[in-house]
Protein backbone atom coordinates (compact mmCIF):
# COMPACT_ATOMS: atom_id res chain seq x y z
CA UNK A 1 0.00 0.00 0.00
CA UNK A 2 1.25 3.47 -0.73
CA UNK A 3 2.78 5.27 2.18
CA UNK A 4 0.35 8.22 1.85
CA UNK A 5 -2.67 5.98 2.45
CA UNK A 6 -0.88 4.37 5.38
CA UNK A 7 -0.16 7.75 6.94
CA UNK A 8 -3.80 8.84 6.66
CA UNK A 9 -4.92 5.54 8.14
CA UNK A 10 -2.35 5.71 10.87
CA UNK A 11 -3.69 9.07 12.01
CA UNK A 12 -7.24 7.77 12.12
CA UNK A 13 -6.31 4.58 13.97
CA UNK A 14 -4.04 6.43 16.39
CA UNK A 15 -6.71 9.04 17.21
CA UNK A 16 -9.20 6.29 17.99
CA UNK A 17 -6.70 4.39 20.13
CA UNK A 18 -5.96 7.55 22.12
CA UNK A 19 -9.65 7.46 23.10
CA UNK A 20 -9.39 3.76 23.99
CA UNK A 21 -11.25 2.66 20.84
CA UNK A 22 -10.40 0.68 17.73
CA UNK A 23 -11.58 0.75 14.12
CA UNK A 24 -13.37 -2.59 14.47
CA UNK A 25 -15.09 -1.61 17.72
CA UNK A 26 -12.92 -3.60 20.11
CA UNK A 27 -11.34 -2.35 23.34
CA UNK A 28 -7.52 -2.10 23.45
CA UNK A 29 -7.06 -5.50 25.13
CA UNK A 30 -9.93 -7.37 23.46
CA UNK A 31 -9.29 -10.37 21.24
CA UNK A 32 -11.34 -11.02 18.13
CA UNK A 33 -13.63 -14.03 18.20
CA UNK A 34 -11.65 -17.27 18.38
CA UNK A 35 -12.96 -20.46 16.76
CA UNK A 36 -11.07 -23.74 16.95
CA UNK A 37 -11.89 -26.88 14.98
CA UNK A 38 -9.85 -30.04 15.46
CA UNK A 39 -9.38 -33.20 13.44
CA UNK A 40 -10.37 -31.78 10.06
CA UNK A 41 -7.73 -33.52 7.93
CA UNK A 42 -8.07 -37.28 8.22
CA UNK A 43 -4.76 -38.10 6.55
CA UNK A 44 -2.80 -36.04 9.08
CA UNK A 45 -1.93 -37.47 12.52
CA UNK A 46 -3.37 -34.29 14.00
CA UNK A 47 -4.96 -31.19 12.58
CA UNK A 48 -6.78 -28.01 13.48
CA UNK A 49 -8.20 -24.87 11.95
CA UNK A 50 -8.25 -21.63 13.90
CA UNK A 51 -10.25 -18.56 13.02
CA UNK A 52 -9.15 -15.39 14.77
CA UNK A 53 -11.64 -12.90 13.41
CA UNK A 54 -11.06 -13.26 9.66
CA UNK A 55 -7.53 -14.60 10.04
CA UNK A 56 -7.55 -18.29 9.23
CA UNK A 57 -4.75 -20.76 9.90
CA UNK A 58 -4.69 -24.50 9.42
CA UNK A 59 -2.12 -26.77 11.01
CA UNK A 60 -1.47 -30.40 10.21
CA UNK A 61 0.91 -32.65 12.10
CA UNK A 62 2.68 -35.70 10.72
CA UNK A 63 4.70 -38.19 12.70
CA UNK A 64 7.59 -40.16 11.27
CA UNK A 65 10.32 -42.30 12.72
CA UNK A 66 13.75 -40.72 12.53
CA UNK A 67 17.03 -40.18 14.31
CA UNK A 68 17.40 -38.08 17.46
CA UNK A 69 19.86 -35.18 17.66
CA UNK A 70 23.23 -36.37 19.03
CA UNK A 71 23.00 -34.06 22.07
CA UNK A 72 19.51 -35.28 23.03
CA UNK A 73 19.56 -39.05 22.30
CA UNK A 74 16.52 -39.76 24.50
CA UNK A 75 14.24 -37.13 23.05
CA UNK A 76 11.85 -37.03 20.14
CA UNK A 77 12.26 -34.25 17.58
CA UNK A 78 9.94 -31.31 16.93
CA UNK A 79 10.03 -29.53 13.57
CA UNK A 80 7.87 -26.51 12.83
CA UNK A 81 7.46 -25.06 9.36
CA UNK A 82 5.20 -22.24 8.21
CA UNK A 83 3.87 -21.50 4.74
CA UNK A 84 2.44 -18.11 3.87
CA UNK A 85 0.29 -19.62 1.14
CA UNK A 86 -0.23 -17.22 -1.81
CA UNK A 87 -4.01 -17.65 -1.68
CA UNK A 88 -4.05 -16.05 1.78
CA UNK A 89 -3.12 -12.48 0.85
CA UNK A 90 -2.30 -10.30 -2.16
CA UNK A 91 1.08 -9.67 -0.52
CA UNK A 92 2.12 -13.35 -0.33
CA UNK A 93 4.09 -14.72 -3.26
CA UNK A 94 4.96 -18.29 -4.18
CA UNK A 95 8.54 -19.31 -3.66
CA UNK A 96 10.92 -20.50 -0.97
CA UNK A 97 10.10 -19.37 2.61
CA UNK A 98 11.01 -15.72 3.20
CA UNK A 99 12.12 -14.20 6.50
CA UNK A 100 8.51 -13.62 7.60
CA UNK A 101 7.50 -17.24 7.31
CA UNK A 102 10.76 -18.41 8.88
CA UNK A 103 10.24 -16.01 11.79
CA UNK A 104 6.62 -17.16 12.20
CA UNK A 105 7.67 -20.81 12.30
CA UNK A 106 10.45 -20.11 14.76
CA UNK A 107 8.16 -18.17 17.13
CA UNK A 108 5.58 -20.99 17.12
CA UNK A 109 8.42 -23.49 17.61
CA UNK A 110 9.89 -21.51 20.52
CA UNK A 111 6.54 -21.39 22.34
CA UNK A 112 5.98 -25.14 22.06
CA UNK A 113 9.59 -26.10 22.74
CA UNK A 114 10.41 -23.77 25.63
CA UNK A 115 7.16 -24.47 27.48
CA UNK A 116 8.00 -28.17 27.16
CA UNK A 117 4.49 -28.66 25.81
CA UNK A 118 5.34 -32.06 24.35
CA UNK A 119 6.85 -34.69 26.64
CA UNK A 120 9.63 -35.43 24.16
CA UNK A 121 11.19 -38.17 26.27
CA UNK A 122 8.10 -40.28 25.68
CA UNK A 123 8.78 -40.03 21.93
CA UNK A 124 11.98 -42.03 22.24
CA UNK A 125 11.84 -45.52 20.71
CA UNK A 126 15.46 -46.67 20.85
CA UNK A 127 17.83 -44.18 22.59
CA UNK A 128 20.31 -42.61 20.21
CA UNK A 129 18.86 -44.50 17.24
CA UNK A 130 15.13 -44.15 16.73
CA UNK A 131 12.67 -41.54 17.93
CA UNK A 132 9.39 -40.12 16.74
CA UNK A 133 9.75 -36.90 14.77
CA UNK A 134 6.76 -34.55 15.02
CA UNK A 135 6.30 -32.30 12.01
CA UNK A 136 4.07 -29.27 12.60
CA UNK A 137 3.13 -27.55 9.37
CA UNK A 138 1.48 -24.15 9.72
CA UNK A 139 -0.63 -23.21 6.72
CA UNK A 140 -1.87 -19.62 6.63
CA UNK A 141 -5.12 -19.56 4.62
CA UNK A 142 -6.34 -16.00 5.14
CA UNK A 143 -4.27 -13.12 6.44
CA UNK A 144 -6.15 -10.50 8.41
CA UNK A 145 -3.45 -9.76 10.97
CA UNK A 146 -1.88 -11.45 14.00
CA UNK A 147 -0.73 -14.60 12.24
CA UNK A 148 1.50 -15.42 15.21
CA UNK A 149 -1.26 -15.91 17.80
CA UNK A 150 -3.52 -17.71 15.33
CA UNK A 151 -0.69 -20.01 14.24
CA UNK A 152 0.38 -20.76 17.82
CA UNK A 153 -3.22 -21.60 18.76
CA UNK A 154 -3.69 -23.77 15.69
CA UNK A 155 -0.38 -25.57 16.31
CA UNK A 156 -1.36 -26.31 19.91
CA UNK A 157 -4.86 -27.42 18.89
CA UNK A 158 -3.38 -29.75 16.27
CA UNK A 159 -0.84 -31.20 18.72
CA UNK A 160 -3.60 -31.84 21.27
CA UNK A 161 -5.43 -33.66 18.50
CA UNK A 162 -2.40 -35.70 17.38
CA UNK A 163 -2.40 -39.49 17.64
CA UNK A 164 0.68 -41.67 17.53
CA UNK A 165 0.60 -45.22 16.22
CA UNK A 166 1.18 -47.94 18.80
CA UNK A 167 4.35 -49.90 18.15
CA UNK A 168 6.48 -52.72 19.47
CA UNK A 169 10.13 -53.56 18.90
CA UNK A 170 10.88 -56.95 17.37
CA UNK A 171 14.52 -57.81 16.67
CA UNK A 172 15.52 -54.14 16.43
CA UNK A 173 12.68 -53.46 14.00
CA UNK A 174 9.85 -51.13 14.87
CA UNK A 175 6.53 -52.83 14.17
CA UNK A 176 3.40 -50.76 14.04
CA UNK A 177 0.54 -52.26 16.04
CA UNK A 178 -3.12 -51.42 15.60
CA UNK A 179 -4.54 -48.60 17.67
CA UNK A 180 -3.35 -45.13 18.61
CA UNK A 181 -2.20 -43.20 21.67
CA UNK A 182 -2.51 -39.44 21.99
CA UNK A 183 0.70 -37.40 21.72
CA UNK A 184 2.00 -36.89 25.30
CA UNK A 185 1.25 -33.23 26.06
CA UNK A 186 1.88 -31.49 29.39
CA UNK A 187 1.61 -27.73 28.81
CA UNK A 188 -0.50 -25.32 26.78
CA UNK A 189 1.53 -22.29 25.70
CA UNK A 190 -0.65 -19.39 24.54
CA UNK A 191 0.95 -16.60 22.47
CA UNK A 192 -0.26 -13.05 23.08
CA UNK A 193 0.77 -10.42 20.54
CA UNK A 194 0.79 -6.65 21.03
CA UNK A 195 1.09 -3.87 18.50
CA UNK A 196 2.48 -0.51 19.51
CA UNK A 197 0.63 2.26 17.72
CA UNK A 198 1.38 5.87 18.60
CA UNK A 199 2.94 4.80 21.91
CA UNK A 200 -0.09 2.73 23.00
CA UNK A 201 -0.32 -1.06 23.23
CA UNK A 202 -3.19 -3.00 21.67
CA UNK A 203 -3.57 -6.78 21.71
CA UNK A 204 -4.40 -8.98 18.72
CA UNK A 205 -3.75 -6.40 15.99
CA UNK A 206 -5.71 -7.00 12.81
CA UNK A 207 -4.33 -6.27 9.34
CA UNK A 208 -5.02 -2.52 9.22
CA UNK A 209 -3.43 -2.06 12.62
CA UNK A 210 -0.42 -4.15 11.62
CA UNK A 211 0.09 -1.96 8.57
CA UNK A 212 0.45 1.14 10.72
CA UNK A 213 2.08 -0.26 13.86
CA UNK A 214 5.52 0.89 14.98
CA UNK A 215 6.50 -2.40 16.59
CA UNK A 216 5.19 -5.77 17.62
CA UNK A 217 5.73 -7.84 20.75
CA UNK A 218 4.74 -11.46 21.30
CA UNK A 219 4.84 -13.27 24.63
CA UNK A 220 4.01 -16.95 25.06
CA UNK A 221 2.62 -17.87 28.48
CA UNK A 222 2.49 -21.39 29.94
CA UNK A 223 -0.17 -22.96 32.21
CA UNK A 224 1.51 -21.59 35.37
CA UNK A 225 1.32 -18.03 34.05
CA UNK A 226 5.09 -17.89 33.45
CA UNK A 227 6.62 -16.48 30.29
CA UNK A 228 8.20 -19.11 28.04
CA UNK A 229 9.03 -17.21 24.84
CA UNK A 230 9.23 -13.62 23.63
CA UNK A 231 9.80 -12.02 20.26
CA UNK A 232 9.87 -8.36 19.39
CA UNK A 233 9.35 -7.48 15.76
CA UNK A 234 8.96 -4.42 13.58
CA UNK A 235 11.22 -1.41 13.22
CA UNK A 236 10.05 0.51 16.28
CA UNK A 237 10.85 0.26 19.98
CA UNK A 238 9.26 -0.30 23.40
CA UNK A 239 10.06 1.44 26.66
CA UNK A 240 11.01 -0.81 29.60
CA UNK A 241 7.70 0.15 31.28
CA UNK A 242 5.71 -0.94 28.21
CA UNK A 243 7.49 -4.31 28.20
CA UNK A 244 6.54 -4.99 31.83
CA UNK A 245 2.97 -3.79 31.24
CA UNK A 246 2.72 -6.13 28.25
CA UNK A 247 3.91 -9.08 30.38
CA UNK A 248 1.11 -8.44 32.89
CA UNK A 249 -1.58 -8.13 30.22
CA UNK A 250 -0.25 -11.23 28.43
CA UNK A 251 -0.61 -13.28 31.61
CA UNK A 252 -4.25 -12.17 32.08
CA UNK A 253 -5.15 -12.65 28.44
CA UNK A 254 -3.60 -16.12 28.23
CA UNK A 255 -5.66 -17.25 31.24
CA UNK A 256 -8.78 -15.83 29.63
CA UNK A 257 -8.14 -17.72 26.37
CA UNK A 258 -7.24 -20.91 28.20
CA UNK A 259 -10.54 -20.80 30.14
CA UNK A 260 -12.53 -20.03 27.02
CA UNK A 261 -11.03 -22.99 25.15
CA UNK A 262 -11.01 -25.23 28.22
CA UNK A 263 -7.30 -26.12 27.85
CA UNK B 1 29.11 -32.55 23.21
CA UNK B 2 30.38 -31.64 26.65
CA UNK B 3 28.74 -33.14 29.69
CA UNK B 4 26.39 -30.93 31.64
CA UNK B 5 28.21 -29.58 34.71
CA UNK B 6 26.30 -30.31 37.92
CA UNK B 7 26.11 -26.68 38.89
CA UNK B 8 26.50 -23.64 36.70
CA UNK B 9 27.07 -21.45 39.73
CA UNK B 10 29.16 -22.46 42.77
CA UNK B 11 28.63 -21.92 46.52
CA UNK B 12 30.45 -18.59 46.43
CA UNK B 13 28.06 -17.44 43.70
CA UNK B 14 30.71 -17.61 40.99
CA UNK B 15 30.01 -18.90 37.48
CA UNK B 16 31.94 -21.48 35.43
CA UNK B 17 34.32 -18.79 34.13
CA UNK B 18 34.69 -17.19 37.58
CA UNK B 19 32.36 -14.26 36.96
CA UNK B 20 29.88 -12.86 39.46
CA UNK B 21 26.21 -13.00 38.51
CA UNK B 22 26.10 -9.38 37.31
CA UNK B 23 29.51 -9.29 35.64
CA UNK B 24 30.15 -8.87 31.92
CA UNK B 25 32.76 -10.84 30.02
CA UNK B 26 35.91 -8.92 29.02
CA UNK B 27 35.07 -6.75 26.00
CA UNK B 28 37.39 -5.30 23.38
CA UNK B 29 35.99 -3.03 20.68
CA UNK B 30 37.72 -1.44 17.72
CA UNK B 31 36.22 0.92 15.14
CA UNK B 32 37.37 1.35 11.52
CA UNK B 33 39.09 -1.96 10.93
CA UNK B 34 38.39 -2.56 7.23
CA UNK B 35 39.63 -0.18 4.53
CA UNK B 36 37.08 -1.00 1.80
CA UNK B 37 33.94 -0.58 3.90
CA UNK B 38 32.33 2.81 4.49
CA UNK B 39 32.20 1.90 8.15
CA UNK B 40 33.41 -1.07 10.15
CA UNK B 41 33.95 -2.34 13.66
CA UNK B 42 35.21 -5.39 15.51
CA UNK B 43 34.21 -6.76 18.88
CA UNK B 44 35.53 -9.43 21.19
CA UNK B 45 33.23 -10.33 24.04
CA UNK B 46 34.54 -13.33 25.91
CA UNK B 47 35.42 -15.78 23.12
CA UNK B 48 33.03 -14.12 20.66
CA UNK B 49 34.87 -12.50 17.77
CA UNK B 50 32.62 -10.56 15.43
CA UNK B 51 33.30 -8.26 12.51
CA UNK B 52 30.78 -5.81 11.04
CA UNK B 53 31.00 -3.72 7.87
CA UNK B 54 28.61 -1.14 6.47
CA UNK B 55 28.33 -0.10 2.83
CA UNK B 56 26.15 2.83 1.81
CA UNK B 57 24.05 4.81 1.42
CA UNK B 58 24.37 3.47 -2.10
CA UNK B 59 22.23 2.58 -5.09
CA UNK B 60 19.72 -0.22 -4.48
CA UNK B 61 20.21 -3.47 -6.36
CA UNK B 62 17.83 -4.97 -7.42
CA UNK B 63 16.15 -1.66 -8.17
CA UNK B 64 12.57 -2.67 -7.38
CA UNK B 65 13.48 -2.99 -3.70
CA UNK B 66 14.10 0.77 -3.42
CA UNK B 67 11.74 2.68 -1.12
CA UNK B 68 10.42 6.02 -2.31
CA UNK B 69 10.27 7.74 1.07
CA UNK B 70 13.20 6.26 2.98
CA UNK B 71 16.30 4.24 2.63
CA UNK B 72 16.44 0.49 2.78
CA UNK B 73 18.44 -1.09 5.57
CA UNK B 74 19.63 -4.60 4.90
CA UNK B 75 21.41 -6.80 7.41
CA UNK B 76 23.13 -10.08 6.98
CA UNK B 77 24.11 -11.99 10.09
CA UNK B 78 26.33 -14.86 9.11
CA UNK B 79 28.43 -17.38 10.99
CA UNK B 80 31.74 -18.58 9.61
CA UNK B 81 31.90 -22.38 9.13
CA UNK B 82 34.77 -22.54 11.66
CA UNK B 83 33.08 -20.36 14.27
CA UNK B 84 31.54 -23.25 16.20
CA UNK B 85 32.60 -26.70 17.44
CA UNK B 86 30.97 -28.69 14.60
CA UNK B 87 31.49 -27.12 11.18
CA UNK B 88 28.53 -24.97 10.22
CA UNK B 89 27.44 -25.08 6.61
CA UNK B 90 28.07 -21.66 5.05
CA UNK B 91 24.56 -21.60 3.56
CA UNK B 92 22.28 -19.33 5.62
CA UNK B 93 20.33 -21.37 8.20
CA UNK B 94 16.81 -20.53 9.36
CA UNK B 95 18.32 -19.24 12.57
CA UNK B 96 20.55 -16.84 10.62
CA UNK B 97 17.61 -15.61 8.54
CA UNK B 98 15.63 -14.88 11.70
CA UNK B 99 18.58 -13.21 13.43
CA UNK B 100 19.30 -11.06 10.36
CA UNK B 101 15.70 -9.86 10.58
CA UNK B 102 15.65 -9.09 14.32
CA UNK B 103 19.07 -7.41 14.15
CA UNK B 104 17.86 -5.21 11.30
CA UNK B 105 14.73 -4.33 13.23
CA UNK B 106 16.78 -3.49 16.31
CA UNK B 107 19.00 -1.08 14.34
CA UNK B 108 16.30 0.55 12.18
CA UNK B 109 14.81 2.77 14.92
CA UNK B 110 18.23 4.37 15.47
CA UNK B 111 18.70 5.56 11.88
CA UNK B 112 17.19 8.61 10.18
CA UNK B 113 16.05 6.44 7.27
CA UNK B 114 14.07 9.29 5.69
CA UNK B 115 17.28 11.28 4.99
CA UNK B 116 18.28 9.22 1.95
CA UNK B 117 15.23 7.96 0.06
CA UNK B 118 15.75 5.38 -2.73
CA UNK B 119 19.14 4.27 -1.35
CA UNK B 120 20.31 1.23 0.53
CA UNK B 121 22.60 0.59 3.45
CA UNK B 122 24.00 -2.88 3.80
CA UNK B 123 25.29 -4.07 7.14
CA UNK B 124 27.27 -7.30 6.97
CA UNK B 125 27.97 -9.12 10.21
CA UNK B 126 30.39 -12.04 10.26
CA UNK B 127 30.67 -14.14 13.40
CA UNK B 128 34.24 -15.45 13.27
CA UNK B 129 33.97 -17.25 16.59
CA UNK B 130 30.81 -17.83 18.60
CA UNK B 131 30.56 -18.15 22.38
CA UNK B 132 26.95 -17.38 23.22
CA UNK B 133 25.28 -13.99 22.92
CA UNK B 134 26.38 -13.43 19.33
CA UNK B 135 23.18 -11.61 18.35
CA UNK B 136 23.76 -9.08 21.12
CA UNK B 137 27.43 -8.52 20.32
CA UNK B 138 26.46 -8.29 16.62
CA UNK B 139 24.03 -5.45 17.31
CA UNK B 140 26.59 -3.60 19.45
CA UNK B 141 29.25 -3.86 16.75
CA UNK B 142 26.95 -3.21 13.76
CA UNK B 143 25.67 -0.01 15.36
CA UNK B 144 29.28 1.18 15.67
CA UNK B 145 29.96 0.31 12.04
CA UNK B 146 26.90 2.40 11.04
CA UNK B 147 28.21 5.31 13.12
CA UNK B 148 31.66 4.87 11.58
CA UNK B 149 30.09 5.07 8.12
CA UNK B 150 28.70 8.49 9.07
CA UNK B 151 25.06 7.45 8.84
CA UNK B 152 22.85 10.01 10.64
CA UNK B 153 21.61 8.32 13.82
CA UNK B 154 19.40 9.19 16.78
CA UNK B 155 21.45 7.09 19.16
CA UNK B 156 23.77 4.10 19.23
CA UNK B 157 22.16 0.72 19.77
CA UNK B 158 23.78 -1.48 22.37
CA UNK B 159 22.76 -4.99 23.30
CA UNK B 160 23.29 -7.48 26.10
CA UNK B 161 21.54 -10.58 27.38
CA UNK B 162 20.47 -11.58 30.85
CA UNK B 163 19.16 -14.97 31.84
CA UNK B 164 18.73 -17.54 34.54
CA UNK B 165 21.04 -20.40 35.48
CA UNK B 166 20.19 -22.70 38.37
CA UNK B 167 18.18 -20.25 40.54
CA UNK B 168 20.09 -17.09 39.78
CA UNK B 169 19.45 -14.24 37.36
CA UNK B 170 22.73 -13.52 35.57
CA UNK B 171 24.19 -11.07 33.05
CA UNK B 172 25.85 -11.82 29.69
CA UNK B 173 25.45 -15.57 29.21
CA UNK B 174 28.28 -17.47 27.60
CA UNK B 175 27.75 -20.53 25.43
CA UNK B 176 27.43 -23.22 28.14
CA UNK B 177 25.17 -21.02 30.26
CA UNK B 178 22.98 -20.32 27.25
CA UNK B 179 22.64 -24.03 26.39
CA UNK B 180 22.33 -25.45 29.91
CA UNK B 181 20.62 -22.55 31.61
CA UNK B 182 16.95 -22.02 32.36
CA UNK B 183 16.30 -18.90 30.30
CA UNK B 184 17.94 -16.35 28.03
CA UNK B 185 16.67 -12.79 27.48
CA UNK B 186 18.58 -10.76 24.86
CA UNK B 187 17.78 -7.04 24.98
CA UNK B 188 18.93 -4.12 22.80
CA UNK B 189 18.70 -0.53 23.96
CA UNK B 190 19.04 2.99 22.62
CA UNK B 191 20.49 4.33 25.88
CA UNK B 192 19.71 8.05 25.48
CA UNK B 193 16.13 7.42 24.38
CA UNK B 194 15.50 4.60 26.90
CA UNK B 195 14.05 2.57 24.05
CA UNK B 196 14.20 -1.22 23.79
CA UNK B 197 14.71 -2.21 20.15
CA UNK B 198 15.27 -5.95 20.58
CA UNK B 199 13.60 -8.26 23.04
CA UNK B 200 13.53 -12.00 22.79
CA UNK B 201 13.32 -14.76 25.31
CA UNK B 202 13.46 -18.49 25.53
CA UNK B 203 13.18 -20.64 28.63
CA UNK B 204 10.76 -20.17 31.51
CA UNK B 205 10.63 -17.15 33.82
CA UNK B 206 8.01 -15.83 36.20
CA UNK B 207 6.85 -12.26 35.63
CA UNK B 208 9.02 -11.09 38.54
CA UNK B 209 12.12 -12.91 37.28
CA UNK B 210 11.50 -11.52 33.80
CA UNK B 211 11.35 -7.98 35.18
CA UNK B 212 14.63 -8.51 37.05
CA UNK B 213 16.29 -10.04 33.98
CA UNK B 214 15.27 -7.11 31.76
CA UNK B 215 16.58 -4.60 34.30
CA UNK B 216 19.87 -6.47 34.65
CA UNK B 217 20.24 -6.66 30.86
CA UNK B 218 19.57 -2.92 30.60
CA UNK B 219 22.30 -2.23 33.17
CA UNK B 220 24.65 -4.42 31.14
CA UNK B 221 23.72 -2.46 28.00
CA UNK B 222 24.62 0.81 29.72
CA UNK B 223 28.04 -0.55 30.74
CA UNK B 224 28.77 -1.70 27.18
CA UNK B 225 27.53 1.66 25.86
CA UNK B 226 30.41 3.37 27.72
CA UNK B 227 32.87 1.05 25.93
CA UNK B 228 31.13 1.68 22.60
CA UNK B 229 31.52 5.45 22.95
CA UNK B 230 35.13 5.03 24.04
CA UNK B 231 35.94 2.95 20.95
CA UNK B 232 34.33 5.48 18.64
CA UNK B 233 36.21 8.37 20.25
CA UNK B 234 39.51 6.47 20.13
CA UNK B 235 39.31 6.16 16.35
CA UNK B 236 38.40 9.77 15.69
CA UNK B 237 40.93 11.18 18.15
CA UNK B 238 43.65 9.26 16.30
CA UNK B 239 42.35 10.48 12.93
CA UNK B 240 42.57 14.04 14.18
CA UNK B 241 46.15 13.54 15.34
CA UNK B 242 47.20 12.27 11.92
CA UNK B 243 45.63 15.32 10.25
CA UNK B 244 47.51 17.69 12.53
Amino acid sequence: MSSVVIRVKQKQIAQLIAKGKRLDGRGLTDYREIKVEQGIIERAEGSARVLLGRTEVMVGTKIEIGQPFPDTPNEGVLTVNAELVPLASPTFEPGPPDENSIELARIVDRGVRESKAIDVEKLCIDPGKKVFVVFVDVYVLNHDGNLIDASALAALAALLNTKMSNYEIEEDEVKIKPGYTPLPMRSHPIAITFAKINDKLVVDPWLEEEQVMDARLTMAINDDGDICAIQKGGSGYFTPEQVLEAAKIAKEKSQEIREKLDW
Amino acid sequence: MSQKPEKLIDKKGLRLDGRKSDELRPIKIEVGVLSNADGSAYIEQGKNKILAAVYGPREVHPKHLALQDRMLLRCRYHMAPFSVQERKSPAPSRREVELSKVIRESLEPSIFLEYYPRTAIDAFIEVLQADGGTRCASITVASLALADAGIPMRDLVVSCAAGKIDDTIILDLMDTEDKMGVADVPVALMPNLNAITLLQMDGILTLEEFGNAVNLALEGCKKIYALQKEALKTKYVSVKEVEE
